[in-house]
């Protein structure tokens, strides 16, 4: 049920966001201030949910395991301008055969 | 909408780009992108969610962000309210994008909570780089439709074929998250306060990782940046 719930308040914040973007008037979201700390915040949620689900573990350790060298796969298709799909795909590939020769 | 443009350097130039090129460069980002629902769908289903809430998710959260995040706090333990919090705040810029798309394509008021499901980080790319206002609904339309009936499409595949996988871990999807994250943020690094933020947001989310609940350290992670503005507003640099 509780997921539920998260499922609900997510879809509901997120699509009123989207509808409020589209329907408010352009001046009343466009201070400086508020546009740049807008183009902020996702990089810094972003950064911060690549490395917790990269390093941490169920039980709030921190962990250097295979995860880590996809996400360095990732990075290095991404430094070669990969299309977004080869970019996934690096990271799950290297993380399973890494996970497979390591186990 | 009588608002004034906010774009300044917006040029339409008298010929318009053919119908053709725009139809091509969306369906290449919707396919793409679409596809990776896929990994949606086998994370959601890893960290615990029901095929019906996978689905959900993607039909009416579709912003891929913030539903890895959800799913990811979700399935370490998180509470959905710290979860919903995360997530939420990473759909908070969609509103931006919603602010630029409206004045490029000047949606009937009645066309416009249909369309707003699709205000997200690729439709906005594709649509915020065609030259002119047919090109750009064009490419909103294209991006929009194939990449919604994809990602929802291939999270139902991904959450039914879960089960047959087996373990996700095995196939290394635990991994997909995190990229999705990573190839979205990469371009936006461009600038020094962008790293700044970006470098401050790993370091708070990974030492609150251990001492405070699950979805919790993002939301502080969150604070680098009003902290990297404030800094930077009083140093006189912006």
């Amino acid at each position: 049920m509780s997921t539920w719930i998260a499922i609900g308040i997510t879809a509901f914040g997120c699509y009123a966001m989207k509808l409020l973007g589209l329907s408010v008037p352009a001046g009343f979201l466009e201070r400086p201030v508020v546009r740049r700390l807008a183009a902020l915040l996702p990089i810094a949620l972003l950064a911060a949910l690549t490395a917790i689900q990269t390093f941490g573990t169920g039980d709030r350790a921190l962990v250097l395991d295979a995860r880590s060298a996809g996400l360095a796969a990732a990075a290095v298709a991404l430094l070669l301008r990969a299309p977004f799909l080869v970019v996934v795909g690096a990271a799950v590939l290297v993380t399973a055969a890494v996970r497979a020769l390591a186990g | 909408m009588t608002a004034a443009p906010i774009e300044t350097d917006q040029q339409y130039p008298p010929t318009p780009k053919p119908r053709s090129a725009v139809i091509r460069d969306a369906l290449g980002v919707g396919i793409a992108v679409g596809l990776s629902g896929f990994a949606f769908g086998v994370t959601s289903a890893g960290a615990g969610l029901s095929v019906a809430q996978s689905c959900a998710l993607s039909l009416l959260v579709f912003t891929g962000a913030s539903q890895f995040a959800l799913v990811g706090a979700l399935g370490a333990g998180g509470s959905p309210f710290a979860a919903a919090a995360g997530a939420f705040f990473l759909g908070v810029r969609n509103a931006f994008y919603g602010l630029r798309l409206s004045e490029l394509l000047r949606l009937p008021r009645a066309v416009r909570p249909l369309a707003a499901q699709w205000v997200i980080d690729e439709t906005s790319a594709v649509t915020l780089a065609q030259p002119d206002r047919r090109s750009a609904r064009l490419g909103f339309t294209v991006t929009g439709v194939s990449l919604y009936v994809l990602w929802n499409l291939t999270t139902l595949l991904g959450a039914l074929g879960a089960a047959a996988l087996g373990d996700p871990a095995a196939w290394g999807l635990d991994a997909a998250g995190p990229a999705v994250f990573l190839a979205l943020l990469a371009p936006m690094l461009r600038g020094r306060d962008e790293r700044a933020v970006a470098g401050l947001a790993v370091l708070l989310g990974l030492v609150c990782l251990p001492l405070l609940p699950s979805g919790v350290p993002v939301l502080v992670a969150a604070l680098a940046a009003p902290v990297v503005l404030a800094v930077t507003r009083r140093k006189g640099v912006r």
